[in-house]
Formats: C-alpha cells, sequence, structure tokens
C-alpha cells in the first residue's frame, strides 16, 4: 500500500497561514512513516487528510495511486485503520463491541466477528476470557490504548493512522506497548503513518521520519540518517543532541543478545559453582527444561545453605523483552545498578543476557 | 438480580396500594352525602382513566417531537439555530401551566384533544433541552473516531450519540411526565376532565375528603410513572 501525498495544502481560513504548506511525501508498502514537529505543525491535520476527516485545500493524495478524493469517504476509513489516544474508546460498549465496530459495519457474520475479537486480544496480550466483556473504564491506561490498536487493526486494514498513541501513557507503560507494537508490526507488516510530538518515539517507531515544521517538510530521512545528517539547525534541535543517547532507541536488544551461561535448579551447587567460573560474568540463570527463566545464581546466592540450585537461586529480575530497545535495557541496568539484563520472550523463555560493554561496544561500532 | 426486581416489585405495588387504595377508602368511609355523590366509583374510575390518557398521549407525542427537534438542531448544519431554539425553551417554561392551557383553549377551544395538545407543548419542552444537552457533550474525540473508522453518520447516530445521550434524554422525559401529571389535573378548566375534577369538585364545595382524595391520587399516579420510566431507562442501558 503506497501512499503518495502532492503538493498537499491546507488552509483552514482564507488569509489564515496554511496550516500544511505544499507537501510532498511518499510512504512506501511496509514503511513506518513518522509525522513528527511541534505542535501546531500541521503533523495531525495531514494525518487526517489521507482517510478525508479534512478535506485538503490543494493537492492530492494517492492511496495505492488511486486519487482519495474521488473515493466514497465511508468506504476509504473502513479500509485504513484508525488509532487515537485513548479517549477513542466508546465507553457504554463492551470491549468485545469496540474492537467489532468495523466488522460490525462491514456486516460480517457473528461468529466471524466472536472469532476475529478473540484473535486481536490475544494478539495485542488480553486474554479473551477475561476482557471480552469488561467496559473501557475497567481498563488501565496501556490496556486500553491495546484494544484502541486492536479495534483499528479488526478487519485488517493494510494501511493504518495512528495520531499520538501511546501519548497518554507513563513512560515505563509506553515504552513497553511500543516495543509490543514494533513485535505486533513485524508480523504484520503495515503501513502506518505515525504523529507524534515525541522525537524519541519517532527514532523508535519509524522506518521513516517526516519532520514538519509550520506546515512545511523540513526533513524526511530514515532515523539513521536524520541523527548523521540533520538538514538544518531546527532538526538539530528537535533532536536535541545526545546522538549516542537517541541511538539506543534504534538498536534492539536482539541484534546484541550474548549465549547465557545456564544450570538447572536440580542440579547441586558444585556443578553451578563450575558453569560460573567459566562465566565471565559472574551470573548464571536457573533454567528448566523448556529454557523458561526460573531463577538468578550469583555468587553470592551460592555461599547461601543448600544442596541444589533451586534452593539457593534468587528470583530474577533485570529482565526486559526481546523486542526492547538497548535504551529500554540500559534504564533497566541504571535503575538497578546492575551491569547487565535478562531478555526473555514469550512465557518467561529466556533468550540471552544483555551487559553494559555489549551496549557499548553496539554503539561504538554504530558509530563508524 | 432476583433481589433488584423484587424490590422494585415491592415499590411498585406499595404506590400502586395507595394509588388504588386511598380513593378506596374514602369511597366506602364517605363523610357525607356531598362527598359520596363526589366519589362515585364510576366516576372516579372514570378520571383516573381520563387522566392516564391525557399523561399517555402527551408523553408519547412529546417525546417523538422533543427527541427529534433535540437531534436535528444538534446536528452541525443547524447548530446554529440551537441558541434560539433551546432560549424560547426556556421562556416558554416560565408560562405556568394553566396558562399554557388558557392559550390552547383560545385558540382550539375547550375539550379533550385541547388539553392533550396543549400538555404536549407544555411537554416538548425538557426533553428537547435535555435531548439537545446530551448530544453536545459527546466528547468530541468519540464522534471523531467512529468518523475515522468509517461509521456512517446513521450508525453513529444509532451506535453511538443515542446510547451516550439516553440517560440525558430519560431524565428529560421523566422531569416531562411528571410535570404533565401535574398540569394535566388543570384539564378539567376546560371540560377534559381528569383527577383535577375531583379536587376542583372539592374545593367548590368544600370537602377536604375530596379534593386530598384527588391530589393524592395525582401524586401517587406521578411517582409510580415516573419509577416505571426509571426501571426502563435502567433495563435500557444495561
Amino acid at each position: 500500500m503506497v501512499i503518495k501525498l502532492e503538493n498537499l495544502t491546507k488552509i483552514f481560513q482564507p488569509g489564515d497561514a496554511p496550516a500544511v504548506d505544499n507537501l510532498t511525501l511518499e510512504v512506501d508498502e511496509g514503511d513506518t512513516c513518522v509525522l513528527v514537529g511541534p505542535s501546531g505543525c500541521g503533523k495531525t491535520t495531514t494525518m487526517k487528510m489521507v482517510n478525508r476527516l479534512i478535506e485538503p485545500t490543494d493537492g492530492k493524495i494517492y492511496v495505492e495511486n488511486e486519487d482519495v478524493s474521488k473515493k466514497n469517504p465511508i468506504q476509504l476509513r473502513l479500509n485504513i485503520g484508525y488509532v487515537i489516544q485513548e479517549i477513542g474508546l466508546f465507553p457504554h460498549m463492551s470491549i468485545a463491541e469496540n474492537i467489532a465496530t468495523v466488522p460490525r459495519e462491514l456486516r460480517w457474520p457473528k461468529q466471524k466477528i466472536q472469532e476475529r475479537v478473540d484473535e486481536l486480544l490475544s494478539m495485542v496480550g488480553l486474554d479473551p476470557e477475561l476482557f471480552r466483556n469488561r467496559r473501557p473504564s475497567d481498563l488501565s491506561g496501556g490496556q486500553r490504548q491495546r484494544i484502541g490498536v486492536a479495534r483499528a487493526l479488526s478487519a485488517d486494514p493494510p494501511l493504518m493512522l495512528m495520531d499520538e498513541p501511546f501519548g497518554a501513557l507513563d513512560p515505563i507503560t509506553r515504552s513497553y506497548l511500543q516495543n509490543e507494537f514494533l513485535r505486533i508490526q513485524e508480523k504484520i507488516k503495515k503501513t502506518i503513518i505515525f504523529v507524534t510530538h515525541d522525537i524519541d518515539e519517532a527514532i523508535k517507531m519509524g522506518t521513516k521520519i517526516a519532520i514538519m515544521r509550520e506546515g512545511k517538510l523540513v526533513q524526511y530521512a530514515t532515523p539513521d540518517e536524520l541523527l548523521s545528517a540533520p538538514a538544518d539547525e531546527f532538526v538539530v534541535n528537535l533532536i536535541g543532541g545526545n546522538y549516542s543517547i537517541k541511538r539506543l532507541h534504534l538498536i534492539r536488544v536482539e541484534e546484541i543478545l550474548k549465549e547465557p551461561f545456564t544450570v538447572s535448579p536440580e542440579d547441586s551447587l558444585d556443578e553451578a559453582k563450575e558453569v560460573m567460573e567459566k562465566s565471565q560474568l559472574e551470573l548464571v540463570l536457573a533454567v528448566n527444561g523448556e529454557k523458561h527463566l526460573e531463577g538468578l545464581v550469583t555468587p553470592s546466592s551460592l555461599r547461601k545453605e543448600g544442596e541444589r540450585v533451586g534452593d539457593v537461586m534468587d528470583t530474577p529480575d533485570l529482565t526486559v523483552d526481546s523486542g526492547a530497545t538497548l535504551n529500554d535495557a540500559l534504564s533497566v541496568m541504571l535503575t538497578n545498578g546492575e551491569g547487565y539484563a535478562l531478555v526473555v520472550g514469550d512465557e518467561n523463555r529466556l533468550q540471552g543476557v544483555v551487559t553494559l560493554n555489549a551496549i557499548m561496544e553496539a554503539l561504538q561500532d554504530n558509530e563508524k | 438480580m432476583r433481589n433488584k426486581w423484587v424490590k422494585r416489585s415491592i415499590y411498585i405495588a406499595i404506590l400502586l396500594a395507595i394509588f388504588v387504595g386511598y380513593p378506596w377508602y374514602n369511597i366506602a368511609n364517605p363523610a357525607d352525602a356531598t362527598v359520596a355523590r363526589g366519589l362515585m366509583p364510576e366516576n372516579v374510575i372514570k378520571y383516573g382513566q381520563d387522566h392516564l390518557v391525557l399523561w399517555g398521549a402527551a408523553i408519547l407525542v412529546a417525546t417523538a417531537i422533543g427527541v427529534a427537534a433535540g437531534i436535528l438542531i444538534s446536528r452541525p448544519q443547524f447548530r446554529f439555530v440551537a441558541p434560539v431554539v433551546v432560549n424560547i425553551a426556556n421562556i416558554g417554561q416560565t408560562v405556568p401551566s394553566i396558562g399554557v392551557l388558557a392559550i390552547f383553549m383560545g385558540l382550539l377551544g375547550m375539550g379533550f384533544s385541547t388539553a392533550v395538545f396543549a400538555l404536549i407543548v407544555y411537554g416538548i419542552l425538557p426533553i428537547l433541552r435535555n435531548t439537545y444537552a446530551g448530544m453536545i457533550t459527546i466528547s468530541p474525540g468519540i464522534i471523531e473516531a467512529s468518523r475515522g473508522m468509517g461509521m456512517t453518520p446513521y450508525s453513529i447516530l444509532r451506535r453511538i450519540e443515542l446510547p451516550l445521550a439516553l440517560p440525558v434524554i430519560t431524565a428529560g422525559i421523566r422531569t416531562s411526565s411528571v410535570m404533565i401529571v401535574g398540569a394535566a389535573t388543570l384539564a378539567t378548566f376546560i371540560a377534559a376532565g381528569g383527577l383535577g375534577a375531583i379536587i376542583v369538585t372539592g374545593l367548590s364545595v368544600m370537602r377536604d375528603q375530596l379534593f386530598y382524595t384527588g391530589a393524592v391520587m395525582a401524586a401517587s399516579l406521578a411517582i409510580l410513572l415516573d419509577y416505571i420510566l426509571w426501571i426502563i431507562e435502567e433495563e435500557a442501558q444495561a
């Protein structure tokens, strides 16, 4: 699904400065194009012109080579997923009814709608049995935002518009949902137009970033290009220095994972000590047969009384999920004052270890 | 769940008992022949029926018109007339109910249909005002989300706006219902019957047993109907 904006202009009141000024932009299939800029830069207006919530004053928008102004707006919108901040959920409907909004408009059979709702709830990590019949008011902000994403995906639209979807969340939940969304996007590969005012979010979520100022496009580039070659002073200020730290958002922990040294909770302490000596980290992880993370063995736990690893191991904290960025991993390390973070995948399955050294090496490689 | 219905049934039974029991007792124990003449059972039943019919006709039509007009003036194309309509409604509300009856009697003459007509006009106002208020206080984000997802204007009205405005709209209908039961006691002045006839007779022959009977019946009817509407509202939202 390729999207082309051609000389797009929007003037709300005749005589006013244009909200969007002669904007030309092309989004490729499967790209996440992040529109970013200070408030009032026209990013939301641009996005709303794509699904014709706002009609352009001038210029054209093509979705898959079709001029959207020639399409029925209802048909157009039914094929474009739309996510806005959490206020967009319907408070008088259950979660299932909320998610089923578009399928119901499309008159899908009941059975098919129910299956799709359950599928989507599982996909965004909420148990359908528990959540199907709840109301939005029973949910936390993060859960509501997941429902918003599930609702937009309900009819499997090839294109998604997302307007500050994670804006109203606390930083921890936001980073968690961002990672989760990236993981989902890897599977579903939608073409996405994503609006945010947060440059860090843009760098993290975008495959392409469009920086806007006063209705004009300032720079359109990949996150990497943006960090290495900002177009002008405005972009430099928006990124706000600390380039190396920004790059932490770009690299995923998966890319620098180290194979962990593991034992089984059934092993004896002597076996654990042997493994510990081999590891340079003074850190051994206890996993069961299916690689589920069970516990953490450090030199101090080995000094405790006990026969088996299971008796002395500590509860593993310091975990990040496999979609996390180096920034997430680093923040876990700094919060806990340790030089490592454990990476776990689905069902708490151990994937590896990220160390402080590995992060520094990755940054140096990336700079080159 | 069952507990809720038991409670509701008891409440309705108490109100019905007052509505039926109080006139029954007075019919059985009239103070004198004048009271007995004023409380002939067939007349009391007739006046009660009249009152219910006046109320029923007025509230049905007032709801239909009030909700439709409220929705209409809340549409973006017509919103510019809304302040005018709401202000006229507010001014109309300050005219006493007897005044409304008098105006329509002047226009349409005496009789039952005039009374129904006046009660409809009197009852539209709170419904219209509440419908409008209920519609415009819905968060714009919710409307925009539904538009952005491709819902048709009709779907948005039926699935989103009306259900969200429902509590405010029904509050208007209930206000109107209580007002209509009260105002309908005045219908007797234009020869349209109703429980007001018992009250007015009681006043003119100076028998308090008579006007108490009419007043208690009208008041308990107002509370009973309001309670029934409340139950309908609760069930509609569940």
